[in-house]
């Protein structure tokens, strides 16, 4: 079963041990510099990209907006089309609900589809405890499962795994959990695809039961989709006879139509394509096709605190398409697990704050600082998420929370500065009078054979004689 | 029209010279200058590590200072987009109205250097000459937050003997970050080698860019790794002329181990 | 209070300050598709394509399959010599079935996508799945300019499926590969006339 992740330390320090990590490093350098430059060239392939984004962002304000009639609309849409609809205020009664339909059919092993959901909620370690072996069947999935690692990006949670790495994996793993890997398995990735395929076609063949995600829940007809490439989706949710989806309530989009400007931004996005190979959408039961027994657990876990968020709740736009990890300088260097989330990367860096909230685990509030603020993430997100100012406001959120009572050791130096920084900027005199001290600071910094967070890779510029203020002064701006 | 000088608080405690090399440069160009001594900083240092009611004394100061102006010009994308993006979200937050409003007149008439030549006097070529090899690497906040896109470019391919050469991923963070470059230093780190490698491989003698607070950073790197690649603010080079060259010849970082140990 | 009513409640309560539900759809003007933008873009995804006309259909489904135990959907506008026609076969059956002829809905040019509403001529989705060749027949006149052009005829209310390329993933450093679970072969067969 894969591992969870407990008791992550701070980003900081998960961040250190990360970057000593040179096989991470070099894995992660190559695959996001090839996603990225994928998605620029069919990105640009698309005259009104620009509009795209912006219908996107606004089909998703304007349901959120509205969340509790798309809602309810959507659920009245599955029962009439013969689905069976639950509802989750958070994981553990969302696993509850899904071991309880694997025990009415007496099944001890389901078929998963990659979701993010249930990642989040834990799905597969619950339903262990029940006896339920759950097998993912996405290959980034497997590889994570089978190594019994942590997803490391929302798209391709093994992307911090290279060939070689997987190769290993599979040879070693393969066997207990189901058909081996041949002895004479190479690195090539075709025959590492293959392998999979072989390992996993049993499964699929014998699975009596499904649980997948959906990308979109469309309220209007009831219609699920599931986006992805290598067809395992559809084995799941076409073969076995029972099928679960756990679908977050962000999910939904009012009207069929509306697919269609997701439809074109997730997979150029995404894995840079102009489509991806498959997509699957199903209303409800269609008799004698598929699936003659489908249930939607509608799952809130922190959905409606984030939504409550005024600056936050556009981090609820998000399509999971991960363009912003693969432009991230910090992800490229750290990778996923030094989020200590599902949810790594830029977007990790609001969502998991705003669905948990701050102020309670030095893990969550050290997120919103794991950002150079770059805006690379804004700038190709497809529903326009404005990432870096929702992590100031989350900054201050984190600041905040620690306001009144005594602040933790590692903000109360921080926060004494501050004030100190407040006062000095509210004069000008005063600040004159901090610039000379800055000045021996300076000189001091460069005297002292102190490894600073600051000095320990870099120099300390040279004060000057005089500030920029004082010279004005002394010459009337230059003029004598 | 009116026209303040924004000089910034890291311009001047530390870079004193990109201040001069502004005030030198806009009167070249007929612009008289003036520099309200109120003005302190933009508030953004507080603003990016979540202390908003701590940003709020220097915004007053901000307001106070600039409030009379037509024109603030400021030599750095960061302050800029501060004060054009984040003033209004610390002013609301206060609950003070007059501040709010305050804010609503000054902070669309804060211009980065370049949007202030290229787009408010119109001009590309200032009559500038510096005979070096250089390269640009656009900082975030102007690139992104402000959107100047080519137009440091188009000031500098005017700029008489000056060689500009491209800088590889040039579009990608240096990793300074304000706070960043101290709360996640290590990290910080990582980004900043491989931009000083990146500026290392185009062989100039000189990374140009609109903010000093990122050329502390990569400059920084460059002078600890002693790689003869110096860091100017591009006010600096806009304003040089073949009879009056810049004066900052040494290397603007000092190392710091040699002096620690002639203590 | 039931998860139900207390998650509405918690959504009606963090979107009573929230801006209003409007949003203009954006304008789209409705062209016809190019066969040849089409080819070349399932072309792209390592996909065989070819195009005939109709009196030569037949022939070249043959073609596709030769050698091939097939299986057909009810319903299917060709002829196929010693097809199999699906009635309900399990999915261990349709695991010994080498290859799967079908028509489609409809070819987005954009995307070079086919969709299939699994209607007749299309049969049941693992027909489609479980084999590992898909012969899949397009008409000309089918293909539309781009994605909006699809939706707009789809019938939401049946199963969809969209086929771009064979089954593909780019899960090992990012690179594409061709072929995991799904048909690893796929042959698209444009018919104009």
């Amino acid at each position: 079963m894969t591992a969870t992740f407990v008791g992550m330390p701070p980003f900081p320090t998960a961040a250190r041990a990360a970057l000593e990590d040179t096989q991470l490093r070099h894995n992660l350098a190559h695959a996001t510099g090839t996603i990225r430059d994928k998605r620029a060239r069919v990105v640009a392939e698309v005259e009104d990209w620009e509009d795209l984004r912006t219908a996107g962002a606004a089909i998703k304000d304007a349901t959120l907006a509205n969340l509790e009639q798309h809602l309810v609309q959507l659920e009245a849409r599955l029962l009439e089309q013969g689905a069976v609809v639950h509802w989750a205020r958070d994981a553990a009664e969302a696993n509850r609900i899904v071991a309880g339909i694997a025990k009415s059919h007496a099944v001890d092993e389901v078929v998963k589809v990659k979701s993010m959901v249930t990642q989040e909620i834990g799905l597969n370690e619950a339903l262990a405890l029940e006896g339920i072996a759950a097998w993912e069947t996405d290959l980034a999935e497997l590889i994570v499962q089978l190594g019994d690692d942590l997803p490391s990006h929302i798209l391709v949670p093994a992307i911090h795994r290279n060939r070689a790495e997987i190769r290993q994996i599979f040879l070693e793993r393969m066997a207990a959990a189901g058909r081996p890997a041949p002895t004479d398995l190479t690195d090539d990735p075709a025959e590492l695809a293959s392998t999979a395929r072989l390992h996993l076609r049993e499964k699929f063949l014998r699975a009596r039961m499904a649980v997948s995600g959906a990308n979109f829940a469309v309220a209007e007809t009831g219609t699920l989709v599931v986006v992805e490439s290598e067809g395992n989706g559809r084995m799941c949710l076409t073969l076995p006879e029972v099928l679960v989806s756990v679908v977050g309530i962000e999910k939904v989009v009012p009207t069929f139509a509306d697919l269609d400007v997701f439809l074109r931004l997730l997979p150029r996005s995404s894995t840079g394509e102009r489509m991806n190979p498959y997509t699957s959408t199903w209303t409800g039961v269609t008799p004698g096709d598929g699936p003659q027994e489908v249930h939607v657990v509608l799952l809130d876990n922190g959905r409606t605190r984030a939504l409550a968020d005024e600056v936050g709740r556009q981090a609820l736009r998000c399509i999971r398409c991960s363009a912003c990890l693969n432009v991230c300088p910090v992800y490229e260097r750290v990778g996923g697990h030094a989020y200590g989330s599902v949810y790594p990367g830029p977007i990790g860096a609001i969502l998991n704050p705003l669905m948990h909230g701050v102020g309670e685990d030095a893990q969550t509030d050290s997120l919103p600082y794991a950002s150079s603020l770059c805006g690379a993430c804004y700038e190709v997100c497809p529903v326009k998420i404005d990432i870096p100012s929702v992590l100031v406001d989350l900054r201050a959120q984190v600041v905040d929370a620690h306001r009144g009572g005594v602040p933790p050791v590692t903000h109360l130096a921080e926060a004494v500065a501050m004030k100190g920084v407040a006062a000095t900027f509210g004069s000008s005199r005063r600040l004159g009078f901090a610039e000379r001290l800055v000045r021996l600071g300076t000189g001091v910094a460069q005297r002292l054979p102190v490894a600073t967070p600051w000095t320990n890779a870099r120099d300390v510029p040279k004060g000057p004689p005089e500030s920029f203020r004082a010279w004005w002064k002394r010459t009337d701006g230059g003029r004598r | 029209m009116r026209v303040a000088l924004q000089v910034t608080c890291i311009n001047d405690a530390l870079f004193p010279d990109t201040g001069k090399a502004m005030v030198t440069l806009l009167r070249r160009l007929g612009v008289d200058v003036e520099f309200p001594a109120g003005q302190t900083c933009c508030g953004q240092p507080m603003v990016n590590t979540g202390y908003l009611d701590e940003a709020v004394p220097a915004l007053r100061s901000f307001v106070d200072a600039f409030g009379g102006y037509d024109a603030i010009v400021t030599p750095s994308g960061s302050c800029a987009g501060s004060a054009r993006h984040q003033h209004q979200i610390v002013a609301r937050r206060s609950g003070d109205a007059g501040l709010v409003a305050a804010v609503e007149k000054t902070a669309p008439r804060v211009f980065e250097l370049t949007e202030f030549l290229v787009d408010q006097l119109g001009v590309t070529d200032v009559g500038a000459s510096f005979p070096h090899a250089v390269t640009y690497h656009p900082t975030c906040h102007s690139l992104r937050m402000l959107g100047v896109g080519d137009r440091p470019r188009m000031l500098l391919e005017q700029v008489r003997g000056l060689r500009l050469v491209d800088l590889p991923a040039a579009e990608e963070c240096c990793g300074f970050g304000g706070t960043f470059a101290m709360k996640n230093a290590d990290t910080s780190i990582a980004m900043g080698s491989d931009k000083a490698r990146h500026v290392r491989e185009t062989g100039a003698e000189i990374l140009v860019a609109g903010d000093n607070s990122c050329l502390m950073h990569i400059g920084g790197l460059l002078s600890r790794q002693r790689s003869g690649v110096r860091t100017m603010h591009l006010a600096e080079i806009l304003a040089s002329t073949e009879a009056a060259p810049p004066t900052v010849a040494p290397l603007s970082v000092e190392p710091v181990e040699t002096r620690g140990l002639a203590l | 209070m039931t998860a139900r009513d207390e998650i509405l409640a918690r959504v009606r309560e963090a979107t009573t300050a929230a801006a209003s539900g409007a949003y203009d759809r954006p304008a789209h003007v409705r062209t016809p598709g190019s066969v040849d933008l089409f080819v070349e873009r399932v072309e792209d995804y390592q996909a065989v394509v070819e195009r005939c006309s109709a009196a030569s259909l037949s022939d070249r489904v043959q073609a596709a399959v030769e050698g091939c135990s097939v299986v057909v959907p009810p319903g299917l506008g060709v002829e196929v010599p010693d097809a199999v026609v699906d009635a309900g076969l399990s999915a261990l059956e349709l695991d010994q079935v080498d290859a799967v002829v079908t028509e489609a809905t409809v070819g987005i040019a954009e995307t070079g996508t086919i969709v299939l509403d699994h209607g007749p001529g299309q049969g049941r989705r693992a027909i489609t799945l479980v084999p590992d060749r898909h012969v899949c027949i397009v008409r000309a006149d089918q293909v539309v300019a781009d994605v909006p052009d699809a939706v707009a005829l789809l019938d939401p209310h049946r199963p969809l499926t969209w086929i771009s390329g064979p089954s593909a993933t780019s899960d090992i450093e990012l690179s594409r590969v061709e072929g995991v679970h799904g048909p690893r072969n796929l042959h698209v067969i444009v018919v104009e006339d």
